[in-house]
């Protein structure tokens, strides 16, 4: 019973994440004042990889990278709770899960780091060492933030915090913690890999980044694990800032306008370089991460 | 005799792989990726078929930039043999099925350059190309047309370059390195 409703988040999160990617793709020709690709190009496109021939060979974990990267998504969304008063879709949460989000947050990262790596093409490798550096960078203002929850709620635990914040808009931790809320949602940007920190695919520098080398059944998995991926990051901010959700409608919209922030963002800005994006995140987001956590504590 | 229904266009017995065949096609033919490699001078005309003005992306073309997960390569205008060197190496890196489009006159009589000591005139005698669009040079809407035409063939199952290529394997290198003399490349690029 239990494995059948983690099988339907799970299938449920890569249609919706892959739509969300379709639909990025055609608001941001709608911006550039064009036509742009359908809403489900993203799933014409996992097909045709997911059908194409793979004759490449690396080594044993340059097959397991993308696996790794499937495992970090689906692992990181399991462990938040979509709907607190559904006992399926409050998937795997318990008690200091929050710590353990962290760590597979990371997990998808490193295990693509390794696969990429073993690929020795010169652009993966600069791939991941941006990759890395930005993951750090923005993990900084986003622990930062999630500290000064937990410190402000006496607890680790997702759901104690959804739960916390119930019974209306002023309740939402983006109106009583504003610091903690700027410096999360700021570290977000880099989390999304959206573009004044869109340092590790860098189209025109390092082609596709640490990706270059994979094709085919590899490329299809880091695919629908990013889809994956993104939407766990959007319910992880939702149920942290917005309020959390009880049924699927409030979880839709609250995720599509965390969606559109990034979005927004992408379009208009250009590319930081490595150093600046670290910077960047070590200085505004971390400040208003630490000033967020005195306000707490004292 | 009543009207012909769609169904009664449909051939008598598909099996399995038939219909996964069709279904790959259409999905290949609606999600076209251009290794981003321009080779000479039609090169400039590639670059605004992406933009705005002309928007290929609203028909599933879109640039990669490895050859890895490109389906389509564009030879686009006149190939020097240094440069079919390279490209021979990136056909060959790319995964299959895979696509040749050469845009312009050069890649087919080798156009104004047709007598030139070190461009290449025939292009189909070293790679395999499906779609020729011809002019000097064309407009992006020609090259426009040119995957049109080509997303239509591959709903068709009719581009089977890819196959040809693997097929005579043999006459192709003895034509490639008729051209470039100093093959200092491995025989298997893949």
């Amino acid at each position: 019973m239990k494995i059948g409703c983690l099988l339907l988040v799970v299938l449920v999160a890569i249609f919706y994440g892959l739509f969300l990617g379709g639909v990025s793709r055609k608001l941001t020709a709608r911006m550039q004042n064009r036509r742009g690709p359908t809403v489900w190009q993203n799933f014409i496109d996992l097909w045709k990889v997911f059908r194409k021939q793979s004759i490449i060979n690396h080594g044993i974990m340059y097959y397991i990278g993308p696996i790794f990267r499937f495992t970090g998504g689906v692992g990181t969304l399991l462990l938040i709770p979509v709907m607190i008063n559904s006992s399926c879709w409050s998937n795997l949460s318990f008690g200091g899960d929050l710590f353990v989000i962290l760590y597979f947050m990371f997990l998808g990262t490193l295990g693509m780091a390794l696969g990429a790596g073993e690929s020795a093409h010169p652009h993966s490798a600069i791939g991941i060492s941006r990759g890395l550096a930005l993951a750090t960078a923005s993990e900084l203002p986003f622990l930062l933030a999630m500290v000064a929850l937990m410190a402000a709620y006496n607890t680790a635990s997702v759901k104690d915090i959804v739960i916390a914040q119930q019974g209306g808009l002023l309740h939402w931790n983006i109106f009583t913690h504003p610091f903690a809320a700027v410096a999360a949602f700021l570290a977000f940007l880099g989390m999304m890999h959206s573009y004044p920190f869109q340092i590790i695919v860098a189209p025109t520098e390092i082609p596709v980044g640490p990706a270059t080398e994979y094709s085919s059944t590899h490329l299809s998995f880091m695919f629908s694990g990013g889809a994956v991926f993104g939407v766990a990051k959007y319910v992880l901010i939702m149920d942290l800032f917005l309020g959390g959700a009880n049924d699927l409608v409030t979880v839709l919209w609250k995720t599509f306008l965390i969606f559109l922030w990034p979005l927004f963002i992408t379009n208009v800005y250009p590319r930081f370089r490595t150093e600046d994006a670290v910077r960047f995140f070590w200085y505004i987001p971390a400040l208003s991460g630490v000033i967020g956590l005195l306000i707490v504590i004292l | 005799m009543g009207k012909k229904g769609f169904l009664d266009n449909l051939p008598e017995k598909l099996t399995y792989k038939e219909v996964m065949e069709r279904v790959n096609n259409w999905f290949r033919a609606q999600s076209l990726w251009v290794i981003a490699y321009g080779t000479g001078c039609g090169s400039i005309e590639i670059a605004p078929t992406f933009t705005s003005r002309f928007d290929a992306e609203r028909m599933g073309i879109q640039m990669v930039a490895t050859p890895r997960q490109a389906d389509v390569i564009v030879i686009s205008g006149y190939l020097t043999v240094k440069t079919l060197k390279r490209v021979i190496r990136v056909y060959e890196q790319m995964q299959q099925p895979k696509y040749v489009i050469a845009l312009g006159s050069c890649p087919i009589n080798g156009g104004m350059y047709w007598d030139s000591y070190n461009t290449i005139n025939l292009l189909d005698d070293y790679i395999p190309v499906d779609v020729w669009v011809t002019g000097c040079m064309p407009r992006p809407e020609a090259l426009i047309d040119g995957f049109v035409d080509l997303a239509n063939m591959i709903k068709q199952g009719k581009v089977e370059g890819w196959k040809k290529y693997l097929d005579n394997i043999e006459d192709y290198r003895k034509n490639q390195k008729k051209i470039i003399k100093n093959w200092n490349m491995p025989n298997y690029n893949w």
